[in-house]
């Protein structure tokens, strides 16, 4: 039984931004948005709301295609592990400053 | 109030073409988009420059009043006003629902410039003004203690008058940001609120330095517990520990105590380790008798 209060009908969705379905479906080929089906209807979970909005952004404002939001997917998941980097880098250079 | 220059901002010349403009907009906004470039703020400042330039030259009416009364443009309210005495009434000044790329969605017409207000008013035609506008996002730094972080905390600080109470997560880390969807400004005509992102800067602590998970500090030991080994009393952040020295303990030798150091952000009761350095103390103010006890060690 699907926990109906966490998910949103595709056809929301749809519905809502103005998009066509086509679009969705492509991006959960691409591992981009989850699709949950109980056989009639596909759901999108709420919690992906926010990383739809964003790839209709890029999409519809940007033109920017489904395989460009992919490689940039993964490109600013890549910024943000090196982000983190950084940051850890930065501390630990902290560390050995305030030691010397 | 300085005057912008749009053009300048989109690198075009002032006979560009609508096409011109378009494929510049777009060139731009790919570059600078907030989504392409999470957390900087001067590309989203640059975008919103981009945005507001945008609004101007791909509208032929804003450009037309843009061009004539750029330079001037504190007279072009003057001039908007004789012009309307001269229409007839209820003819609308800016046609509606006209084909205008941009990405307002995003951004408030609080995002635009003094500039463009004085010029334009609002900022939307028509057919704009019915969109939804997503309010501005805000950002907020938040101070804290090496001591602060390791517990998890309820802190209360003011965002615009309001204020706002949030769980500070233990083990939260230094330059780490966090986002409180929907804390930002009121979105405009029934579009959401912006978020509101806190960057946490942690100060240094002068006993305990952080890696990571982990914990250092250095602790001074006697020489004599350090050659016949016995035990020391060591501060952590959850208290005083009881440690066994090992004899034969050299100066700078490291001791792990294992989940003694930071908790790990978001896993309740998993915690780093605490690493100790050994830093042996060579005793002073010797006496006679002590002096002669180290010679006999020493030609032993």
């Amino acid at each position: 039984m699907l926990n109906t209060e966490e998910l949103i009908t595709s056809e929301a969705c749809c519905a809502y931004y103005h998009i066509e379905h086509s679009f969705i479906q492509t991006l959960n080929e691409y591992g981009l948005i989850e699709i949950i089906s109980d056989g009639r209807t596909q759901f999108i979970p709420n919690t992906q709301l926010g990383e739809l909005e964003k790839f209709i952004r890029l999409h519809y404002e940007l033109g920017i295609n489904p395989e460009g939001i992919d490689a940039i997917t993964h490109l600013l998941l890549k910024m943000k592990d090196m982000q983190e980097e950084i940051s850890l880098l930065r501390n630990r250079l902290q560390l050995w400053d305030s030691e010397g | 109030m300085e005057f912008i220059d749009y053009y300048k901002i989109l690198g075009l010349e002032k006979n560009a073409t609508a096409d011109q403009i378009k494929k510049a907009y777009r060139k731009l906004a790919r570059q600078y988009h907030p989504d392409l470039n999470p957390n900087d703020n001067q590309a989203n400042k640059k975008f919103q420059q981009i945005n507001e330039a945008n609004e101007v030259l791909s509208d032929p009416e804003k450009r037309k009043k843009y061009d004539q009364y750029g330079q001037n443009w504190q007279h072009a309210e003057a001039f908007e006003k004789a012009k309307q005495s001269q229409q007839a009434a209820g003819e609308r000044r800016y046609a509606a629902g006209g084909e205008n790329e941009g990405f307002g969605d995003d951004f408030s017409s609080g995002d635009f410039s003094d500039f463009f207000h004085s010029m334009f008013g609002g900022g939307f035609s028509e057919g704009r003004s019915r969109a939804k506008f997503k309010g501005q996002d805000y950002n907020a730094e938040m101070q804290l203690s090496l001591r602060d972080a390791y517990t998890t905390h309820q802190r209360v600080f003011k965002v615009n008058d309001k204020n706002i109470r949030i769980t500070v997560p233990a083990g939260i880390a230094n330059g780490q940001t966090i986002k409180l969807k929907g804390h930002g400004g009121a979105g405009a005509n029934g579009g959401p609120p912006g978020d509101l992102y806190i960057t946490f800067a942690i100060a240094e602590d002068p006993v305990f330095k952080r890696l990571g998970d982990d914990l250092y500090i250095t602790v001074e030991l006697d020489l004599y517990t350090a050659v016949l080994g016995g035990e020391k009393m060591i501060d952590t952040l959850d208290g005083k520990v009881k440690l066994k020295v090992n004899p034969e303990t050299q100066n700078g030798t490291k001791t792990r105590l294992k989940g003694k150091g930071f908790p790990v952000y978001k896993k309740e009761g998993v915690y780093g380790d605490l690493l100790i350095t050994w830093l042996i103390k060579i005793p002073v103010n010797l006496t006679d008798k002590q002096k002669a006890l180290f010679r006999e060690l020493s030609q032993s």
